[in-house]
């Protein structure tokens, strides 16, 4: 991990304090803000902190995702939880440890260069002082910056980082009740809302004498559009809402939206310019070009989203939620109550399940403290119907990416333009002094929707993530086009544009390559400075055995990019046969993510976005009519199954001399991109519009 | 309201107030055993998979009154015979699992196929499972893992 670059999170919480708490005898507390989803964050940080401490990670505890307990840092977003937070673990530890033993060196009058720590006990010379990390932290000062007295362990001197160990919250996921949809509360009682069709509609009427006629015991709660119900439990509260729902009526809206990828491509919103190298209109040689769709997709995660929220003494409000930004949701749920969000509302985080952005999870919390200020005291519990999940959750933005090549005659290419556009990818709550949750709109009096921005590229990008080619290529132009006044709700959902930019990019260098006769493993390595990136392609080809098998329609295909053009490198090349539609055989990553704090856990990830990534490209559109979304269940929705995944392997190039990368999103892009060039070599025929169903192969065969 | 319903869960009579009751809204919530996961609802993710009488089914849409007077097993008990244990350890084995929250259904469903078939081939395990989804991807490692189980199991590595 480099000890230069600043960690964002540090700089915010700089002190060993905010990190590690050593009050309790023989544990440790790590504190963070960022938030286990399933990728395996909280063992990774636990696991540098044990390392950098010699302390035993089983006598760790974590504090994660509360946002008044621990350090205020960013939601948990952009695979940065290593890069930025696992930065901060591993100099609030050095640092500690550096302070504790000066304090041993000076009771034990001994050189601090003779003492070592053995699980949290300190010895001298290699024998036992007595000491403990946690008798020395009774009068030890940690309230120091972290900063100042850090020198973390060399590379050569880690035990622990680069071992698999074990995930700490696995076990407890797999067999007892530990998610958030589990948890009750003492006084627990049970909400529903009725989850207006759009953000557009209005709530016209209400028959609330009705409802009441037919369920006494059921609190109903109305607040402008939104009508809920309170019972005593999830079985009465379910019975009410399905009641509620037959008993409300809906505003026509005036003009609902047409169709998003035409809107898309008839978009004349001004580009905003991301990289301009050279002169594209100057290169000579043969065009390309390759115009790429892609529809709304779905976080789908497997549990709807919950949350329970409880209205305590003096107009303060308790959130438990699994968002992945805990004090975004405190800052968004401040603004639609009208209260200081970081001093008011406590935000407690607790797992649910996988989720990869900004789901549901916010809107829910909402939904949760809109039903409990109607009970101040007791602790209403929201959990959604699987078809709120699918119709009230922002979405993966649809996109259109419009890219253009020139090969030069030389076969090199000399110039690559790209346009991308979509809807923005991240409207998180609490942003810029806005609520951003769809049902704070609709309240009475209603909350101000602001317009929303895409993500800057500093941040890493939005619609125009990894739309930069990596490859050396002398001239180059990428822009993206923005649809921000569009009904239907979009945020964050994995790897944002770059999965669409990628299977763009990637596939014209396919189409590049078979123009110039050239192997597409040998012509990308040919435009690659970037030995790190070259050598993952070379890698992942050769787990492959490219070229692959000559038998009549399998043939393989390979995807690459750099996260964010920053972050770890993944090649990817899969194994697909084509008979009426795309089967997934195998499929070969090797992934450089610098030191691997974690192998196993890394490897986790990069199968999981393999195959989610998967599911993406051969299955997965969300149905829209008009202002509505349609999908509301797995039968419309379906994703990848057991007898559909392909068998995976994982290489990892481990570089322990260099910082950690984050590792979530790095295989999506490539996968996609992976897919559609095999099915290419296999059909003959580019498919530019995801996904790659059966019906989208018999329309491009017959087109 | 109908009738109240009794059942045997885990080895333990109970019951059940309304018996239109889902079985799933039941457990986890008249009878506070929560481990069974709450998914869809609508049958269609596998999550909520118990064991009714050895067979898996899912609880979500299962009225309570349709067990009536029948055995039904859950995640809670997976640790109860050879065959449960062997699987969770084999999970936690091969780390068969991202954010978790399908896995109990898993376990139960392979701990009835397992019962049935000592030795099934890795297509007919993915058959099985088809009922199941898996958002974050662990497909490959479930495989495996089951595939584990059911290797130690005949080898008579059990605990």
């Amino acid at each position: 991990m480099s000890t230069t670059a600043a960690s964002p999170s540090l700089t915010d919480n700089p002190l060993c304090s905010a990190w590690l708490d050593f009050s309790a005898d023989g544990r440790v507390t790590l504190k963070t803000a960022k938030v286990e989803i399933g990728q395996g964050i909280l063992t990774a940080l636990v696991q540098i902190a044990a390392d950098e401490l010699d302390i035993s990670p089983d006598r760790f505890d974590v504090i994660s995702g509360h946002t008044r307990l621990g350090p205020v840092e960013a939601g948990t977003s952009s695979s940065l939880s290593i890069e930025v937070t696992g930065k901060a673990v591993r100099h609030a530890a050095s640092a500690s440890r550096k302070l504790l033993l000066d304090e041993a060196a000076t009771l034990l009058q001994a050189e601090t260069s003779t003492l070592s720590i053995v699980d949290g006990t300190v010895y001298v010379s290699g024998r036992d002082s007595s000491l403990t990390v946690w008798t020395l932290a009774r009068t030890v000062n940690l309230n120091q910056p972290a900063m100042e007295f850090s020198s973390p362990k060399n590379p050569s001197a880690r035990r622990l980082i680069g071992t698999s160990m074990a995930r700490i919250d696995l076990q407890a996921k797999a067999a007892s009740s530990a998610f958030i949809q589990d948890r009750v509360e003492d006084g627990m009682r049970h909400g529903r809302v009725v989850q207006p069709p759009s953000g557009l509609r209005r709530l016209t009427a209400f028959d609330a004498d009705a409802l009441a006629a037919q369920f006494p015991d059921v609190t109903i709660v109305r607040d402008g559009s939104i009508i809920g119900v309170i019972a005593a439990t999830e079985a009465l509260a379910i019975r009410a809402i399905e009641a509620a729902s037959q008993l409300v009526t809906w505003s026509e809206p005036e003009s609902p939206p047409q169709d998003i990828l035409g809107a898309l491509g008839e978009l004349d919103a001004p580009p905003e310019i991301v990289t301009d190298t050279g002169d594209v209109s100057a290169a000579s040689g043969t065009k390309f070009s390759l115009t790429v769709t892609k529809p709304y997709t779905a976080h789908a995660s497997i549990a709807p989203s919950c949350a329970i929220a409880t209205w305590t003494g003096e107009n303060k409000l308790q959130v438990i939620s699994h968002t992945q930004s805990p004090h975004g949701l405190a800052d968004g749920l401040g603004v639609v109550f009208g209260l200081d969000g970081p001093r008011d509302v406590t935000v407690i985080h607790k797992p649910g399940a996988g989720t990869f952005g900004h789901s549901g999870q916010d809107d829910a919390a909402l939904d949760a403290a809109l039903l409990a200020k109607a009970v101040p005291g007791v602790p209403v519990r929201v959990l959604w119907s699987r078809a709120d999940d699918f119709q009230a959750s922002p979405m993966g933005p649809a996109m259109v990416v419009h890219t253009e090549g020139t090969l030069d005659d030389n076969g090199r290419i000399s110039a690559l333009t790209i346009e991308s556009r979509s809807q923005p990818h991240a409207r998180r709550p609490g942003r810029g002094g806005f609520a951003e949750m769809t049902n704070a709109a609709l309240l009475d009096p209603p909350l101000p929707v602001p317009v929303p921005v895409d993500v800057p590229p500093l941040r890493g990008g939005g619609a125009d993530r990894n739309a930069t080619p990596l490859y050396a290529i002398e001239n180059v132009h990428v822009q993206k086009r923005i649809l921000a006044d569009w009904p239907v709700r979009t945020s964050a959902l994995r790897g944002l544009g770059a999965y669409a930019n990628i299977y763009a990019l990637e596939a014209l260098m396919d189409d590049m390559a078979d123009a110039a006769g050239q192997c597409p493993v040998a012509f990308r390595v040919a435009h690659l400075n970037d030995k790190r990136a070259a050598h993952v392609i070379e890698q992942a080809a050769e787990m492959a055995g490219w070229p692959g098998p000559a038998v009549d329609g399998e043939a393989l295909g390979i995807g690459f990019s750099q996260y964010k053009n920053k972050s770890a490198y993944s090649a990817i090349v899969v194994h697909v046969r084509l008979d009426d539609e795309v089967r997934l055989l195998n499929a070969y990553a090797a992934v450089d993510c610098g030191e691997a704090i974690n192998p196993d856990g890394i490897r986790n990830q990069i199968e999981g976005s393999i195959i989610q990534a998967a599911s993406w490209t051969l299955k997965e559109a969300v149905n829209i009519d008009g202002d509505r979304i349609a999908t509301n269940g797995w039968d419309n929705y379906p994703i990848l199954k057991f007898s559909e995944v392909p068998s995976i392997k994982v290489e990892l190039v481990d570089r322990p001399e260099l910082p950690p990368l984050g590792v979530g999103e790095t295989a999506i892009g490539p996968t996609g991109a992976a897919i559609g060039n095999a099915v290419k070599r296999v059909l003959g025929l580019r498919l530019a519009h995801l996904p790659l169903t059966r019906d989208a192969i018999q329309a491009a065969i017959n087109a | 309201m109908t009738e109240a319903v009794e059942f045997n869960v885990n080895g333990v009579r109970r019951q059940v107030d309304d018996g239109t009751t889902p079985l799933l809204l039941a457990l986890r919530g008249d009878l506070e055993l929560r481990g069974t996961r709450h998914g869809c609802a609508t049958g269609n993710c596998g999550a909520c998979t118990v064991l009714v009488d050895g067979q898996a089914m899912t609880s979500c849409i299962t009225p309570t009154e349709a067990v009536s007077g029948r055995n039904i097993e859950t995640i809670e008990a997976l640790g109860d015979d050879t065959i449960g244990r062997t699987l969770l350890r084999s999970f936690m084995t091969e780390q068969a699992g991202q954010c978790g929250y399908c896995v109990a259904g898993i376990l139960v469903e392979a701990k009835a196929l397992l019962a049935n078939n000592g030795a099934p081939s890795r297509a007919e395990i993915a058959a099985v499972l088809d009922g199941h989804l898996c958002r974050c991807g662990s497909h490959h490692r479930i495989l495996n893992a089951i595939e584990r189980a059911a290797g130690e199991l005949s080898e008579g590595q059990t605990s």
